[in-house]
C-alpha cells in the first residue's frame, strides 16, 4: 500500500518519539563531555523515519549523511549500538555489522550520493532486487557529487532514491543563498528523472513518496529525487550557536509545526496513541540508549586499532610503525 | 605496453565475472589509447560502461560497485583529470576499509595514463604520484615494462585494496618487450633490479626507468658500473631492496618526472637516510622536473628529465665524496 496503515503509523510514531527522546539524552551526554560532537536530528524525525519505514531492510540499503542514525531504528538495534561507539570516537563505530544494510555516517557532504548510485547499479547488475536510499541535505545539493551522481543515476536508470532533506539551513546559510532554483526537487529535471517535493513534517506523505519511488525503481524505471522540506529545530551541531543567525520568529513558527508534536496529536486524536503510550516509549528509548552507551563504553580498545584495517595486511613500513607504537606504549606504561 | 594492458584486461575479465570496466570512452571507442579495445564486444555493455564525463562519479560509483560485491576497474582518461575525483579517491576509496573496520573494502583498480613527452596540452601530463602516496590506504603501482604492466595489473585487479595503476603515456607505444603469454603475476611491493652495478644505483619508476637504464648502459663503457632499481610500486615501497642496493653501491641518484618539491624522490632519500645512511659515500642526488606547472609543448623537453640530466647527476655523484 502506498499509504501506511494504522499499525505502521504507530510504529513510525514510536520511532520518531524514540529518536527525539534519544537526541535529548545525547545532547546532554555531549554537554557532560561524555561524547564528541553531535548533529541533532530534531525536526528531521518525520522525514527520516517516514522514509525508512517505506523501505525493506532485508533488501534495501540506507546511506546516511550524519543527522539520521537515531531515526534508523527500523534497521535494527545494531545501528544505535554502532552509533554510540561512533559518538565515543571508538573505531568500531564505523562498522555496522553485516547483514545490516546501513552505511556509517558520511562526513563529506554529498559524497555518498555516487556510492549510492554505484551500489544500486551493482545490485541491478547482479540481479538483486532492492533499492538504495541516500540521505543528504539542501547544502549538500550544491556539491559536485550531487550533480555528477544524479546525472549518472539518470543515465543508468539505477534503482536509487536521492533523498534531500531541506531543513532550510546549511549551518548558517539559508536556502536562498544555496540555490536560485525554485526547489531542490526541480534539479531532477537536469538528470531526466522525476523530482518530488514532499512535506517532511508529515510522515505519511514521506512514506508515500518513498514507497512510490521504490516501486518505480524496482520496476526498472530508475531513480527519483525527493525533497522533504522540514525545519532544523536544533543547532547544526553541538558546536553551533544558531541564535546568531536563525530569526527567532521563524524558529517559533517552525516549532508550532514540530513534526513529533503534530504527529502525536494526530494519532492521539485517532485513538492510536495516548499519554501512557508516550511515557512508555520515552522510557524504552532511554533504556535502549543507556544500554547501548554502556555497551559502547565497555567495548575494548587496543592501541593496535590505530593501525588496523588500513590495508588487508600491513606494508613493511606500517609494520615498523606498529612496532614503534607498541614500544612507545610499553614505555608509557612503565 | 598498451597491448599488454589490453590483453590483461581481457584475460582478467574472462577469469572473474565480477569485474566491471568503467570510464570515459572505454566502451565503443575502446579507450582513447585503445587500452580497452574489444572489451565491450566480448563482455557486453553491462560490464564495459561508457560513463558521462564525471571523474568524481566514476571514482565514487566504483565505491558503490565494490560495496555491491563487484570488482570495478575504472579508467581516468588522464591522471591530471583525477583532480576532479580527488575527494572520492582520497576521502572515500582510500579510507573505506579503515573507516568501516573492513565491513566494506575497496577492491578497486583505477587506471590512468600520466607523464609528459607526448605534447598533450597542459594537465594531461601531470605526474601526481607523490600526492597520492601521501594518502594512506591507496596502493600506487607504476610499471616501466610491458611485461610488468601485465604482471602488475593482474595483481592490482586481484588485490583486495584499492590500487592506482599509473601507465606511462610515453611508454604506451614507446616501450616494447616480451610479455609472457600465460598468466603472469608480479607481486605489488617488490622492486626489480633491472641492471646490476657496483658503483652507483639509479632509483626510479615508470618511464624514467627506461631513461635510467639507457644512461647506466652508456656509462659501462666509461668504467662506471651503475645499477638501476625499478621500484614498480611506491606504495607499498620495497624498502629492503632500496637499502640493499644503496648499501652495496654507496652512491645513489633518484629520478622522477614530477616537480622537485615534495616529490616521491624526497621520500626515497629520507628512506635511505633511515636505512643505510652510514653506507653512503656521497650525498644522494635527485633528478626532477622543475617547480613549475607542467609546461606547454615547446617547453616540454626542457622540463622532463632526459638522459643528459640523469647522466650528469650520476657523474656528479661519482665525483663527490
Amino acid at each position: 500500500m502506498a499509504k501506511p496503515n494504522d499499525k505502521q503509523l504507530q510504529m513510525i510514531l514510536e520511532d520518531m518519539v524514540i529518536a527525539r527522546t534519544q537526541a535529548g539524552r545525547l545532547w546532554n551526554l555531549q554537554r557532560q563531555g561524555q561524547v564528541g560532537t553531535i548533529a541533532p536530528i530534531d525536526g528531521h524525525e518525520a522525514a527520516v523515519v517516514g522514509a525508512v519505514h517505506a523501505l525493506e531492510p532485508e533488501s534495501d540499503w540506507v546511506l546516511p549523511q550524519y543527522r539520521e542514525p537515531l531515526g534508523l531504528r527500523r534497521y535494527g538495534p545494531e545501528v544505535l549500538d554502532t552509533f554510540m561507539l561512533y559518538n565515543l570516537g571508538h573505531p568500531a563505530g564505523g562498522h555496522i555489522p553485516d547483514p545490516v544494510k546501513v552505511a556509517p555516517s558520511q562526513i563529506s557532504l554529498g559524497a555518498s550520493i555516487p556510492h549510492a548510485v554505484g551500489l544500486a547499479w551493482g545490485m541491478s547488475l547482479k540481479n538483486e532486487s532492492g533499492v538504495v536510499l541516500v540521505f543528504f541535505g539542501d547544502g549538500a545539493s550544491s556539491e559536485g557529487d550531487f550533480y555528477e551522481a544524479g546525472n549518472l543515476a539518470g543515465v543508468l536508470k539505477a534503482p536509487v532514491i536521492l533523498f534531500c532533506i531541506n531543513n532550510q539551513w546549511a549551518i548558517s546559510t539559508p536556502t536562498h543563498l544555496q540555490t536560485a532554483a525554485d526547489s531542490f526537487a526541480s534539479k531532477a529535471e537536469a538528470f531526466g528523472i522525476p523530482g518530488v517535493t514532499v512535506d517532511g513534517n508529515d510522515p505519511s506523505a514521506v512514506y508515500e513518496a518513498v514507497f512510490n519511488a521504490r516501486k518505480r525503481a524496482l520496476n526498472g524505471k530508475g531513480p527519483t529525487l525527493i525533497e522533504a522540506t522540514v525545519y532544523r529545530l536544533g543547532a547544526h551541531t553541538t558546536a553551533d550557536d544558531p541564535t546568531r543567525y536563525v530569526p527567532s520568529d521563524e524558529l517559533s513558527a517552525a516549532q508550532e509545526k514540530d513534526p513529533v508534536h503534530a504527529f502525536i496529536k494526530d494519532l492521539t486524536d485517532r485513538d492510536l496513541w495516548s499519554d501512557t503510550k508516550q511515557k512508555e516509549i520515552e522510557t524504552v528509548a532511554l533504556e535502549i540508549m543507556d544500554d547501548a552507551f554502556e555497551k559502547a563504553k565497555n567495548t575494548p580498545l587496543s592501541a593496535n586499532s590505530l593501525m588496523d584495517h588500513c590495508f588487508v595486511s600491513d606494508t613493511s613500513r606500517q609494520l615498523r610503525q606498529r612496532s614503534f607504537l607498541m614500544e612507545s606504549m610499553g614505555k608509557s606504561n612503565e | 605496453m598498451l597491448e599488454a594492458i589490453n590483453e590483461t584486461l581481457h584475460s582478467e575479465m574472462a577469469r572473474d565475472e565480477r569485474i566491471v570496466v568503467l570510464g570515459e570512452d572505454v566502451g565503443r571507442n575502446g579507450g582513447v589509447f585503445r587500452a580497452t579495445e574489444g572489451l565491450i564486444e566480448k563482455f557486453g555493455e553491462s560490464r564495459v560502461v561508457d560513463t558521462p564525463i564525471s571523474e568524481a562519479a566514476i571514482a565514487g560509483s566504483a565505491v558503490g560497485l565494490a560495496m555491491a560485491g563487484l570488482v570495478p576497474v575504472a579508467e581516468i582518461q588522464f591522471l591530471g583529470f583525477s583532480y576532479q575525483a580527488m575527494h572520492q579517491i582520497a576521502g572515500q576509496i582510500a579510507r573505506l576499509r579503515y573507516r568501516t573496520q573492513s565491513r566494506f573494502e575497496s577492491q578497486i583498480t583505477i587506471r590512468a595514463p600520466f607523464g609528459g613527452g607526448v605534447r598533450t596540452p597542459e594537465l594531461h601530463s601531470d605526474s601526481l604520484e607523490a600526492q597520492f602516496a601521501n594518502i594512506p590506504g591507496l596502493k600506487i603501482v607504476l610499471p616501466s615494462t610491458a611485461s610488468d604492466a601485465k604482471g602488475l595489473l593482474t595483481s592490482a585487479i586481484r588485490d583486495p585494496d584499492p590500487v592506482l595503476f599509473l601507465e606511462p603515456l610515453r611508454g604506451y607505444r614507446g616501450i616494447r618487450d616480451l610479455v609472457p603469454d600465460e598468466e603472469h603475476i608480479v607481486p605489488l611491493g617488490k622492486a626489480n633490479l633491472i641492471k646490476k652495478g657496483d658503483d652507483v644505483v639509479i632509483i626510479s619508476w615508470s618511464y624514467q626507468v627506461e631513461l635510467s637504464r639507457r644512461v647506466a648502459e652508456s656509462l659501462e663503457g666509461e668504467g662506471i658500473s651503475a645499477a638501476v632499481l625499478d621500484l614498480r610500486s611506491i606504495v607499498p615501497l620495497d624498502i629492503e631492496a632500496i637499502s640493499q642496493i644503496v648499501s652495496h653501491c654507496g652512491r645513489a641518484v633518484v629520478v622522477q618526472e614530477a616537480p622537485e618539491t615534495g616529490g616521491f624522490a624526497s621520500e626515497i632519500i629520507a628512506t635511505i637516510n633511515d636505512e643505510c645512511f652510514w653506507s653512503l659515500e656521497a650525498p644522494v642526488a635527485r633528478v626532477s622536473g622543475f617547480d613549475v606547472p607542467y609546461p606547454v609543448g615547446m617547453l616540454e623537453s626542457l622540463y622532463v628529465p632526459d638522459e643528459a640530466r640523469i647522466r650528469s647527476a650520476v657523474l656528479k655523484t661519482m665525483e663527490n665524496g
